[in-house]
C-alpha cells in the first residue's frame, strides 16, 4: 500500500442546519464537502484552492481530527482519522489565518512555549526553536512582547511559527497569509518553503484563495468549488490544458448596461468574465481561436464602448478556476456573500 | 546558520503518556499564575472588594453583639469567596472563552488531554487564588484582631485539599456543561454568584439554616468545606457546626470522586459532539 501523508475516498460532509424557532423543526441540510478523492505524496506541499465556502476549512477540519465526515474515510499520515486520531494529532499541527489563539497577557515566547507543552516537546529544544523561527520571520525583536501588544499580522506570524514548531509530518495551513501586508505574506512564503526544503519528509498542505500564492507555493493543486473538487494537478498541468486556447484582456470604457451574455453567445467564446470599476471595465476572455478576437472587437465598438487596452496573455490559475466553474473565484465570492458588498 | 539549516530541525524528543499529561498541566497553569503578576488589577477588585463586604458583616455582628467567633467566620469565609469567584469564572466559563478565541481546537487537536488542560486550569487558579485568600485573611485577621485556635493542622491541611478538589473538580465538570450551552455560560455564572455566597454559609453559619436548606447546600463543595474549616480552627466552631468534621470529610470525598468522575464525563461527550456536529469548536461560522 503506498504511504502517503494524505488520503481520502468519497470523503463528504453534510452540516444540518436548525432554523429558528418560527420556522418547522425540519433541519436544513448543507453539503460542505462531496465525494472528495485525494491522495497527498510525503514531501509535497498541496495546495487547495476555491473561493470561500467552497469546503476547504471542513476538509482540514475533518483531516486535522476536529470534524467527523458524513460519509467516506480520510488517512493523514498513515491513519484514520476517526478511528485512530490518537495516533494522527501527535503528527499534524493546524494553522488558520485570522485565528487570535493564544493569551494576550502572555509573551510571544510564553505562548509559543505553552503550546510545545502540549505536544510533549522539551522546554529547552522549544526555547531554541522558537528563537531560531521567529528570526526567519522578523519576529525576533519581539520575542518579549505581550501578544496583546502584537498587530494582526506580527500576530499572525507568531501564530504560524506555532504550527512549525513541533515540526510535525503533515502541517495543514489554512489561508495563512489572510490579512497579511505584501512583506508579511512573502516571509511566511519563504519560510513554507524552507520548512518543506529542509526536510523531503515533511508534507504541507495549504488552503488559499490567493491564485498567485498557490502557483507560487505548490507542487500541485486542486480546484474545489461547492464541496467537489473539480480538478487536481501541478498548476503548470492545469494551465497546460487551456493553452490551446487564446485569453485576452480587455479594459473598455463603462459598458453602459452592456451584458457579458452577449459574448458568450459566440460560439468561439468559451467564457467571458466582466469587472467594472471606477469608470472603466475589464473583460477577461478565454477564446477557442485567436481569430474570434475580431468579432468581439466588432460587438463591443458596435455598441459605442471605447476599447482602451487590449492585451494577450499566457493562462493563469484564475483562467483555470473560470473554465472550470464558468465565473471568476471573486465573483462566485459575491454571491455567496451578497451582504458582503453593502 | 541559514534558512535551511535552522529548519532542518534535529529529531524531537517528545514525552507521551503520564509525563505528556503533567507537562500539560504545567503549560496550562502557566498563563494563570503569570497572569496574576502581570494584571495589578486584581488587587484592588479581588482584595479591596471583598474586604468591604467582610467590614460589613464584622461591623453588623459587633452591633449586635454577637459572639466574637463570627468576626472569624466572616474573615475565613471572605476569603474563601475568592476560590468560588475563580471557579465561576475561571473555570465554568472558561471553555466557552477558549472556543470563542480559538485555542478550543488547539487544544482537541494536540495530543494532549483535554482532562489535563482542564487540570491545568484548576491548579493555576487554585494557586493564583491561594495568594489572594492568604492576602485577605491576613488583612482581616489583623484588622479584626481574630484569634485562631487550631485543633489539628493536618486534618485542617486535609479538609481544605479536599474542599478544593471538589470545588475545582466541579469546576471542570461545569466548564463543558457550560460550553454546551453557549452564550447562556455568562448568565449562569451570573445566577451562581450570589446565591452561592447566601447559601454556602460565606458569611455565618449554615447550621442557622434549616437542615434540609443546609443539607442542599452542601452539593457545592464550599459549603461544607468551610463549615470543617471554621469547626477546626475555632474554639466554638464544633458547637456552630452543621455536622461532625468526620461526616463533612466523608461527604467531601464524595464530592470529588463525583465531580471528577463527571467532568471526566462530560468532557468525553463534549468533544464527541464537537467532533460529531463541528459546531463547538467553530468560532467564526
Amino acid at each position: 500500500m503506498p504511504d502517503y501523508a494524505i488520503e481520502t475516498q468519497d470523503l463528504g460532509r453534510v452540516y444540518k442546519i436548525r432554523g429558528n424557532k418560527k420556522e418547522s423543526q425540519v433541519r436544513k441540510e448543507l453539503i460542505a464537502l462531496e465525494k472528495v478523492n485525494l491522495t497527498v505524496e510525503r514531501g509535497e506541499l498541496f495546495g487547495l484552492l476555491g473561493p470561500n465556502g467552497a469546503g476547504k476549512t471542513t476538509l482540514i477540519k475533518i483531516l486535522t481530527t476536529l470534524l467527523a465526515p458524513t460519509s467516506g474515510w480520510a488517512r493523514v499520515a498513515a491513519h484514520d482519522v476517526i478511528k485512530t486520531p490518537h495516533l494522527v494529532r501527535p503528527r499534524i499541527n493546524m494553522v488558520s489565518g485570522g485565528e487570535s489563539s493564544g493569551y494576550g497577557l502572555l509573551t510571544v515566547r510564553e505562548n509559543l512555549w505553552m503550546f510545545s507543552q502540549f505536544y510533549g516537546m522539551s522546554s529547552k529544544e522549544s526555547n531554541e526553536r522558537i528563537i531560531d523561527l521567529l528570526k526567519i520571520v522578523g519576529l525576533e525583536d519581539r520575542i518579549h512582547t505581550k501578544s496583546s501588544d502584537l498587530s494582526t499580522g506580527l500576530r499572525q506570524k507568531m501564530n504560524i511559527v506555532r504550527g512549525f514548531l513541533t515540526d510535525p509530518e503533515v502541517l495543514f495551513l489554512d489561508e495563512p497569509t489572510l490579512g497579511l501586508d505584501v512583506g508579511a505574506s512573502r516571509d511566511v512564503r519563504k519560510l513554507i518553503r524552507g520548512w518543506l526544503d529542509a526536510n523531503k519528509k515533511r508534507t504541507l498542505l495549504l488552503t488559499t484563495h490567493y491564485m498567485v500564492e498557490a502557483e507560487e507555493l505548490c507542487d500541485r493543486v486542486a480546484i474545489i468549488n461547492k464541496g467537489r473538487v473539480l480538478a487536481c494537478d501541478s498548476p503548470a498541468n492545469l494551465k497546460r490544458n487551456l493553452q490551446r486556447d487564446s485569453i485576452f484582456e480587455i479594459e473598455t470604457s463603462p459598458l453602459n448596461g452592456f451584458s457579458n451574455q452577449i459574448l458568450t453567445n459566440l460560439p468561439e467564446v468559451k467564457k467571458a468574465a466582466l469587472t467594472e470599476m471606477d469608470g472603466r471595465a475589464k473583460l477577461e476572455l478565454i477564446l477557442k481561436e485567436e481569430a474570434a478576437i475580431a468579432s468581439v472587437i466588432n460587438i463591443i465598438t458596435q455598441k459605442n464602448i471605447k476599447i482602451l487596452r487590449l492585451s494577450k496573455r499566457e493562462p493563469t490559475l484564475e483562467d483555470v478556476f473560470m473554465e472550470l466553474v464558468g465565473q471568476r473565484m471573486e465573483d462566485v465570492e459575491k454571491e455567496e456573500s451578497p451582504n458582503d458588498n453593502k | 546558520m541559514t534558512t535551511n539549516d535552522a529548519l532542518a530541525f534535529s529529531a524531537s524528543e517528545k514525552v507521551i503518556g503520564w509525563r505528556l499529561f503533567l507537562k500539560t498541566i504545567v503549560a496550562r497553569a502557566y498563563p494563570r499564575i503569570i497572569g496574576q503578576q502581570r494584571e495589578k488589577s486584581w488587587v484592588f477588585f479581588e482584595i479591596f472588594l471583598p474586604m468591604l463586604a467582610v467590614a460589613a458583616y464584622v461591623y453588623v455582628y459587633r452591633a449586635i453583639g454577637a459572639p466574637e467567633e463570627y468576626v472569624g467566620f466572616v474573615v475565613v469565609g471572605g476569603a474563601m469567596t475568592a476560590f468560588w469567584m475563580n471557579v465561576l469564572w475561571s473555570m465554568s466559563s472558561q471553555l466557552y472563552w477558549e472556543k470563542e478565541q480559538g485555542n478550543l481546537a488547539l487544544y482537541i487537536m494536540a495530543p494532549n488531554s483535554m482532562m489535563a488542560i482542564l487540570l491545568g486550569m484548576a491548579v493555576g487558579g487554585l494557586l493564583a487564588t491561594a495568594l489572594r485568600a492568604v492576602a485577605i485573611i491576613l488583612l482581616g485577621s489583623l484588622m479584626f484582631h481574630v484569634q485562631y485556635s487550631v485543633a489539628s493542622f493536618s486534618q485542617l491541611l486535609f479538609v481544605f485539599f479536599l474542599a478544593m478538589t471538589a470545588l475545582y473538580g466541579m469546576g471542570m465538570m461545569t466548564a463543558s456543561l457550560f460550553l454546551l450551552l453557549g452564550r447562556e455560560a455568562w448568565h449562569l455564572s451570573n445566577l451562581a454568584q450570589e446565591p452561592i455566597y447566601l447559601v454556602s454559609g460565606f458569611y455565618f453559619p449554615i447550621k442557622s439554616f434549616n437542615f434540609w436548606v443546609a443539607a442542599a447546600a452542601s452539593f457545592i463543595p464550599l459549603t461544607l468545606g468551610l463549615d470543617a474549616m471554621r469547626q477546626l480552627i475555632f474554639p466554638s466552631g464544633a458547637s456552630l457546626g452543621f455536622l461532625n468534621v468526620t461526616v463533612e470529610i466523608a461527604v467531601l470525598i464524595t464530592l470529588c470522586i463525583v465531580f471528577l468522575v463527571g467532568a471526566k464525563f462530560l468532557l468525553d461527550y463534549m468533544e464527541r459532539l464537537a467532533i460529531r456536529e463541528g459546531r463547538i469548536t467553530e468560532n467564526r461560522r
